[in-house]
């Protein structure tokens, strides 16, 4: 198929959703390739380098859309370019369907198929895709590049004849994809970093990055769905609030990336913290697009306010525009692979494939968002990735309604059929055996699996309870039947002993470090 | 000696003590509690027995009962922690054969005085609970051979095994009825017309359901692979359960009806959680002849060439270690056979001791058994907060810089999620290849049990160190 890539129209845009690089492997996938001449300029790709890649540089920008099958864009099109789409024809880039219904709608009325990169569940399978996390690991690192540039110190601590230099403080809020890119990044740059989270399982990631975590001592996890944050409690804030006071007095710099899916930013950052700061510190709001983490952000510009510079640029990944439109252009090559699965030219929207289905946000001119992927989330966000702290118990404990009643049903006639025909004795007998049935498929799901061994072993060796029948017949006044009582007495006593003896051994070994 | 109240008063300690000894064992803070209160049940429920009433024959106790005991803690104290899963298998026998012959002896106790339903019934216990013993011994058996390497652990399927295998269920249901005509008829006084022989008769058919049991217990563990032994240990430990509370029906003894369901469902929800964890169905593994198909979907799938595996040495493992922040170790059974644990152990101490950030990836069918690979690494003093489960860790994968994978195979198999002809297809693997570096430390290019060519061993961040994988780990350790 053809595929086509014009220059991006968005004011200060500078990405491209092609890179010479990228092109050369889409052209491996059996895809051609045309570019309108100058889309990558703004990202240091020139024409030529296109041209070497294979791919063809036509002038008019009409060209591009008439002659490809499948449009790849970074921001989503704009109004005259909706009006070049053509009935079929097939668009990537970034649409954002929850905050634009008005181009959903365009879109769905020009009969295109649309892919959104926004969208593109966040299911490990999917991660090579997942332009969203590419572009906020640049967001992150920009901001720290962003924030020394307008910071008059130095990041790291030196000695030198010229006295002393202690390193610069940076608190960074929220660690998520950027806030980790920005806790290495500043990291990388000697500063001494900080970050808060509401989750507090991210704890081990800030560390791994070097940064140190600020625990807050507090019972409210901040997990929502799909690795995102949620909404916190009232509580919850005031003692966040508490600790960002402290800290405001103390840190250099102070990085935001506090988004909740589907709504304004949370207001973290207020007026009196930001006076509370030392003179020539730098804020860098990184939530400035969806109403700024601090209360005096203004998006895309850079202000200053009582000697602390704000900056809330929302464009921080097209100021890298070289980097960006090569890991944006490598999630698109891996969203190609997918879509041509034998690798022959042919695009196939394969609705049956879960991360195609999930991105897929318009199909032929119908709006097919949200998907009905399973736990979608009100949000306008993907479906969540299994958490991975959930207890065995608690999957177990919600089957699914249907399948339980007919076995259930089943189950009860058996029982009557067997308790019409049964002795009472044998019934009180049974009615024992199903509670202890229950008792023990209760009790068993909620052992660790690292102990699955001793659990087996214990069972094990308590089902040598059998020994009991045995005991009490060795003494029958029948000699066979002694004998026989008397080797599985023998048995039993060997799997008694060894059973408990070696889980006894393996749960000694079982330390914390 | 104490009254009957008395005894059944212990049982229900006894019934209370082996609930919370599984409850215990759900977490590692209370195992060793949950153990001892396992122990102390059994003391109690065994104690009472034995000094309740209707037992007198206290010198043939002592002797077997200390006899079995000493053979028990010689087993239990001798043996290899990498041998652990033949233990369980056969202690598992034990439990099947237990069963079969306090059934004969329950149904030749010259004693036992039942009538008409009441006899019917308990002569199907007797049955069921033979029935039940027998095969789980002999699986118990074959599974304990297939796992020491006394049988070929090849799955091995007799023509027309389903025929076989429906003609033993179909003769034991047959011979369950042929078994209850036999009872002794009673006349209105209770005593017994020509009841002796009838006996005879009845043994026959019950020493014929037996062999038969034998048969069908051989045939069914023979005929699964030796990548499923996880399932088929975690199955024959629910039928020892489901035995003893057989047992416990035809003796009317609650204490083993209670703790028979107790095992009997702990064995059925492990052999579900394995299952799950190899995304198998349950009746798939059951019905066998896994490594079969296997084969010929791998040939079938793709003949193109894999590429080429491109290996390491020693020292360049050390120099790759020595550079990275964190290093996360996928244990497979090849440690196992190896005994690498130890030096496995001593290379996470040095690491750590470096300040680089070190884990155990685990994934759920790891090793043979439900659990062996912990088991094995807490041996070598590895402390279990290290040790992480496939899904608290596969997310992280792809930010760590060296993965080291030592005898595993099929469970870091990337075929198993890209590849939709794979036999292995979606079963849920160990994601290691998304890391910078993947270390993958065996003894050869042979494939793992499910019998599939491998793609990550020729991906382009991946080294091959091959060797037995004890002698891998002490080289990397020497050139630290």
């Amino acid at each position: 198929m053809l595929i086509g890539v014009p220059k991006e129209t968005h004011p200060g845009e500078q990405r491209v959703a092609l890179t010479p690089e990228t092109a050369g492997r889409i052209a491996k996938l059996g895809h051609e390739l045309i570019l309108q001449s100058g889309a990558g300029v703004a990202a240091d790709f020139s024409d030529e380098a296109y041209r070497e890649a294979g791919v063809e540089v036509v002038d008019d920008v009409a060209a591009v859309y008439e002659r490809a099958g499948l449009v790849m864009k970074v921001r989503g099109p704009a109004e005259d370019e909706i009006g070049l789409l053509r009935q079929g024809q097939i668009l990537v880039s970034f649409i954002w369907p929850a905050q634009n219904e008005a181009l959903m709608s365009s879109l769905a009325e020009r009969g295109v198929t649309a892919v959104a990169m926004d969208s593109v569940p966040r299911i490990s399978r999917a991660q090579k895709l997942d332009a969203l996390s590419s572009m906020a690991n640049i967001g992150g690192y920009r901001a720290v590049v962003e924030a020394a540039n307008r910071f008059g110190r130095f990041f790291t601590g030196q000695v030198t004849a010229a006295g002393k230099v202690p390193p610069a403080k940076v608190l960074v809020i929220g660690a998520g994809v950027a806030g980790l890119a920005a806790i290495g990044a500043a990291r990388g740059m000697g500063a001494v970093v900080r970050a808060f989270d509401t989750r507090p399982e991210v704890a081990e990631q800030v560390g791994s990055m070097g940064g140190e975590f600020l625990m807050l001592e507090f019972e409210d996890d901040g997990s929502g769905e799909g690795g995102y944050a949620k909404t916190m409690s009232d509580e919850f804030i005031a003692a966040e609030m508490a600790l960002f006071r402290e800290q405001a007095k103390e840190v250099d710099i102070v990085i935001t990336t506090a988004l909740i899916p589907g709504k304004p930013a949370p207001e973290l950052w207020t007026t009196d913290m930001v006076e509370s700061m030392k003179p020539g510190s730098v804020i860098v709001d990184l939530a400035a697009e969806q109403g700024g983490n601090c209360k005096l952000t203004r998006a895309n510009e850079v202000i200053e306010h009582d000697g602390v510079t704000i900056i809330g640029y929302t464009d921080l990944p097209s100021r890298m525009a070289a980097q960006s439109s090569q890991l944006y252009g490598t999630n698109l090559r891996h969203l190609l692979t997918d879509l041509t699965p034998d690798k022959d030219g042919q695009v196939n929207v394969n609705m049956e494939d879960e991360v195609i289905r999930g991105a897929t946000v318009v199909k032929d001119g119908e709006i097919t968002w949200p998907p009905p992927a399973p736990k979608l989330s009100a949000q306008p966000k993907k479906p969540p990735v299994v958490k991975p702290a959930t207890s065995e118990a608690a999957t177990a404990a919600e089957p699914k309604p249907k399948s339980v009643l007919v076995p259930m049903a089943i189950g009860a006639v058996a029982l009557l059929l067997v308790g019409s025909v049964a002795p009472p004795d044998f019934m009180q007998h049974f009615i024992v055996f199903v509670l202890a049935c229950f008792v023990g498929y209760q009790v068993v799901w909620s052992v660790s699996p690292a102990l699955h061994t001793p659990l087996m072993s214990v069972t094990n060796a308590i089902s040598s309870i059998i020994v009991v029948g045995a005991l009490l017949q060795v003494s029958s006044t029948s000699g066979f039947v002694v004998l026989l009582a008397a080797i599985a007495v023998l048995i039993a006593s060997i799997n008694i002993v060894g059973g408990f003896m070696v889980t006894q051994r393996m749960l000694k070994m079982f330390r914390k470090g | 000696m104490i009254e009957q109240g008395t005894v059944t008063a212990a049982y229900i300690v006894a019934a209370i003590l082996f609930i919370l000894s599984l409850a215990g064992l759900s977490r590692q803070e209370t195992a060793r509690r949950g153990n001892l209160f396992g122990i102390c049940g059994m003391a109690i429920a065994v104690l009472a027995t034995v000094l309740g009433p209707g037992v007198t024959s206290y010198g043939v106790l002592i002797v077997v009962a200390g006899l079995g005991g000493v053979v028990g803690y010689l087993a239990a104290q001798r043996v290899e922690m990498t041998q652990m899963p033949e233990l369980v298998a056969i202690l598992h026998s034990f439990v099947g054969m237990a069963a079969v012959l306090v059934g004969f002896a329950t149904y030749l106790d010259p004693e036992s005085n039942y009538f008409g339903v009441e006899r019917t019934i308990h002569d199907v216990e007797i049955y069921l609970g033979i029935l039940i013993g027998a095969l789980t011994f002999t699986g118990s058996v074959i599974a304990f051979g297939k796992l020491s390497g006394k049988v070929g652990s090849k799955p091995l399927v007799i023509p027309s095994r389903s025929l076989v295998i429906g003609g033993i269920g179909a003769a034991c249901l047959v011979l369950l009825f042929v078994f209850l005509g036999t009872g002794p008829d009673i006349d209105a006084t209770g005593l017994a017309v020509a009841g002796t022989e009838a006996k005879g008769t009845g043994t026959f058919v019950l020493v014929v359901m037996t062999l038969l049991a034998f048969t069908f217990g051989v045939l069914m563990v023979m005929a699964i692979g030796g990548a499923d032994m996880p399932v088929v240990i975690s199955m024959l430990n629910s039928y020892s359960g489901w035995a003893a509370a057989a047992t416990g029906f035809m003796l009317s003894n609650d204490l083993l009806i209670v703790v028979g369901a107790l095992v009997g469902s702990s064995g059925a929800i492990l052999s579900y959680i394995m299952c799950r964890a190899m995304n198998r169905k349950f009746l798939s593994v059951i019905a066998g002849g896994w490594g079969e198909s296997a084969p010929a979907a791998a040939s079938g799938g793709d003949g193109e060439p894999q590429g080429e595996a491109i290996s390491i040495q020693a020292d360049e493992v050390a120099e790759m270690m020595r550079d990275a922040d964190s290093v996360v170790i996928v244990p497979g059974y090849g440690m196992a056979v190896a005994h690498a644990q130890h030096p496995v152990s001593e290379l996470v101490q040095k690491l750590k001791g470096a300040g680089k950030e070190v884990r155990f990836a685990i994934h759920p069918v790891a090793g043979r058994m439900p659990g062996h690979m912990n088991v094995l690494l807490a041996e070598a003093n590895v402390p279990y907060d290290l040790v992480l489960e496939m899904d608290e860790i596969n997310d992280e994968l792809g930010d760590t810089d060296v993965v080291v994978v030592i005898g595993a195979n099929d469970i870091v198999n990337p075929s198993a999620a890209d590849d939709p002809t794979s036999p292995i297809a979606g079963m849920p693997v160990l994601e290691v290849w998304k890391s910078k570096n993947v270390i993958v430390s065996k003894r050869g290019m042979a494939t793992g049990y499910a019998g599939v060519e491998n793609p990550l061993f020729f991906k382009d961040n991946t080294r091959m160190l091959f060797g037995d994988a004890k002698d891998s780990v002490q080289a990397v350790l020497a050139a630290l």
